[in-house]
């Protein structure tokens, strides 16, 4: 008994202080998975804000991004000209999904609305599959000129590696988050997204469209999602079980908050680095594996607490 | 013309709170249950093969109907969306499976409507969030639910007998001198034992959800705060349906692997699965025991028929159908969506409806 409460309580500890270089290459790998639940959540909440609808499609929309970059790169394609085609082709599903599902579903409830994003995701599923094979694709990272192989610091005789598609995936992340910023704050389509997630009705009454916004924000929510494509297909390969992994990005909303960016930021990265060190520090007392639910508990345990998340806006009920 | 309640006059309280108050209702689930005890287990269904009829399509329809009941009685008559199912359906399994290795002689009908009671403890203690927390953050809540247990199903090794395939196999088992489960048991048999268990549930299911239990819970899906002011206790209330709910799909999953699979893995109960059976729910129709048939009917027959349909008219290979059937159910939700969000089970009080008036509807 004294030892399970030493391998809870004081074991992984002592193993962080005992060996300070490893437990920095945790937490720096734990960040940056963090950062791409980031931005995974960044896409939900995009679309949360503006339309209300919960987009289960997001977790797909990065995979199928992915595979028709590389899909089309293997076809013949330039790499950078695949790229733009997969804006373009991330562009057309935006303003389909706006023209064919959402406009049609105006005033549904949002149960039949987040149903429809789950059929979104079974098109995406079956599209991708049928024209771009099941099979897992090796991202193109050195044709679009993204960095590879990695630096090793050695502080006092430890020894960290930084994989340098890492340090360049937080650097894009960290660019993108502040683009959107600025996006939001000082453009005119950025102040009518805020107006509409602040206010469908209002925001019509001043005269801005609203099926205009829809397709602008799917796109945005697109755009992030080819990023995080290209950026996780990178680290490992571009298949259809990064679906699951995207799943993660809701644990990550609740703890952030459905409607706030900057929650999503934190609770990516709290949800990224937590899980890293329980897997790695707690994880072999339970049998590994744990990665797989530790992220949706930490969720539940914290929703029981604060039900609205770090940042989300406070649910107020009336009858 | 045939369809017409003109006439039938209820005389007393208890025909006025009867199931099926129409005469032409209970004619029609005569015949249906006549056609599912007399017709199906001796002809299967007419123009296909009796052994691929039964266990490719009949047997996993019946399956799949509980789990939508059950599933349906959470999301669609209270209102919790659950994406834990198929997490569910494996504590049940896995539960029957721990029973008959301790209990071999029991009758194994009776473990396996027990195994309902495992996974309704475990459903209900899941269902806790629930009394804080509701909408889409439920959703992840049931999601912890569902990757927590898929996990203990690979990783607690006592649940599997410490089998080192890591696989429930299903043993042998006779009920009344009949073979039930087991690689030797006749389709017919185990058809008549899954629509047995159907039969039963789903009248217990009626009944439930006609009743006090079945108001409190749609009373706390419409608005829950009005309900508590009312007097409804949310506590009970959702907790109820969580247990219910589980308890269906519970001994769902237990047929599924002892009446149909015969062995089954961590694959059988993945999040995916999950996602099918809120398919069913969904486009049956929210709150509809009657569309729960439809629903799993419909999403479990209609890939089958167009892999077929690919297969024999255009010769196209198995992959890129099962690819484009992906397509077309996802189309399928969206459609039915949009053009019926209630599901199919108001395009049938739609028909019923124009029938009564028919043929002169003015």
């Amino acid at each position: 008994m004294t030892d399970f409460l030493y391998s809870i309580f004081v074991g992984p500890f002592a193993d962080m202080i005992a060996l300070p270089d490893f437990l920095m290459q945790v937490l720096w790998e734990g960040f940056v998975a963090g950062v791409l639940y980031a931005l995974i959540a960044l896409g939900f909440v995009l679309i949360f804000k503006a339309s209300g609808v919960f987009n289960f499609a997001q977790g797909i929309m990065v995979v199928f991004s992915g595979l028709t970059l590389v899909g089309l790169y293997e076809l013949g394609v330039p790499a950078f000209m695949a790229l733009i085609i997969t804006l373009g082709v991330m562009y057309v599903l935006a303003f389909s999904v706006e023209r064919f599902v959402l406009r049609k579903l105006v005033n549904q409830p949002d149960i039949i609305l987040f149903m429809a994003t789950i059929g979104l995701t079974n098109i995406l599923i079956g599209l991708g599959q049928w024209i771009f094979g099941g099979e897992t694709k090796t991202m193109i990272t050195e044709q679009l000129w993204l960095p590879t192989g990695s630096s090793v610091w050695e502080p006092n005789g430890g020894l960290v590696i930084f994989q340098h598609i890492d340090i360049a995936a937080t650097v894009i992340a960290v660019l993108m988050i502040v683009g959107l910023g600025f996006f939001f704050s000082y453009t005119k389509v950025g102040r009518a997204l805020r107006a509409v997630a602040d206010d469908h009705q209002a925001s019509l009454s001043v005269g801005i469209s609203l099926n205009q916004i829809w397709v602008i924000v799917w796109f945005a929510a697109g755009i992030v999602a080819l990023v995080t494509g290209i950026m996780w297909g990178a680290r490992s390969d571009v298949s259809f079980s990064l679906q699951i992994i995207a799943l993660k990005a809701l644990p990550v909303l609740v703890l952030g908050g459905f409607t706030s960016i900057p929650g999503a930021i934190v609770g990516g990265l709290i949800i990224g680095i937590g899980e890293k060190i329980f897997e790695i520090y707690w994880g072999p007392l339970f049998g590994s594996g744990v990665e797989g639910w530790f992220a949706y508990v930490i969720a539940l345990i914290f929703l029981l607490f604060r039900p609205q998340g770090l940042f989300g806006d406070k649910i107020i009920e009336r009858v | 013309m045939f369809y017409r309640e003109a006439g039938q006059y209820n005389t007393t309280y208890e025909q006025d709170l009867q199931a099926f108050p129409i005469k032409q209702d209970k004619i029609g689930i005569a015949i249906w249950l006549v056609l599912a005890y007399l017709f199906v287990p001796f002809f299967g269904i007419p123009g296909l093969e009796y052994g691929f009829a039964m266990n490719a399509i009949m047997i996993p329809v019946l399956i799949f109907t509980i789990t939508t009941i059950g599933l349906n009685i959470l999301v669609g008559f209270t209102g919790q969306i659950s994406l834990g199912t198929g997490a569910f359906m494996g504590v049940g399994a896995y539960a029957c499976y721990k029973l008959t290795s301790y209990f071999p002689d029991t009758n194994i009908i009776i473990l396996i409507l027990a195994s309902g009671f495992v996974s309704a403890i475990v459903g209900a203690l899941f269902g806790l969030p629930s009394l804080r927390i509701k909408g889409f953050y439920l959703v992840v809540a049931t999601l912890a639910a569902q990757f927590f247990l898929e996990w203990c199903f690979i990783r607690v090794d006592w649940l599997y007998n410490y089998n080192p395939s890591g696989a429930i196999e299903v043993p042998q088992r006779e009920v009344l001198g009949w073979i039930v489960t087991g690689a030797s048991a006749e389709p017919m048999t185990r058809y008549l034992v899954v629509l047995s268990i159907l039969v039963f549930l789903a009248v217990i299911a009626g009944n439930l959800t006609r009743g006090r239990i079945g108001r409190s819970w749609m009373m706390i899906r419409d608005m829950d705060i009005a309900a508590e002011l009312i007097g409804v206790r949310p506590l009970t209330a959702k907790l109820s349906a969580f247990a219910v709910s589980s308890y269906f799909i519970g001994v769902s999953g237990a047929l599924m692997v002892f009446m149909w699979l015969g062995a089954a893995e961590v694959e059988s109960f993945d999040v995916n699965h999950s996602f099918l059976y809120l398919f069913m729910v969904i486009l049956g129709g929210l709150g509809s025991i009657t569309g729960s048939f439809m629903g799993a009917a419909f999403i479990w027959t209609f890939p089958i028929i167009l892999k077929e349909l690919g297969k024999s008219w255009f010769g196209i290979n198995a992959t890129v159908m099962e690819n484009v059937s992906l397509v077309a159910i996802g189309v399928m939700i969206v459609v039915i969506l949009i053009a019926e969000p209630h599901g199919m089970a108001r395009l049938w009080q739609i028909v019923k409806q124009k029938l009564r008036i028919w043929p002169f509807p003015h």
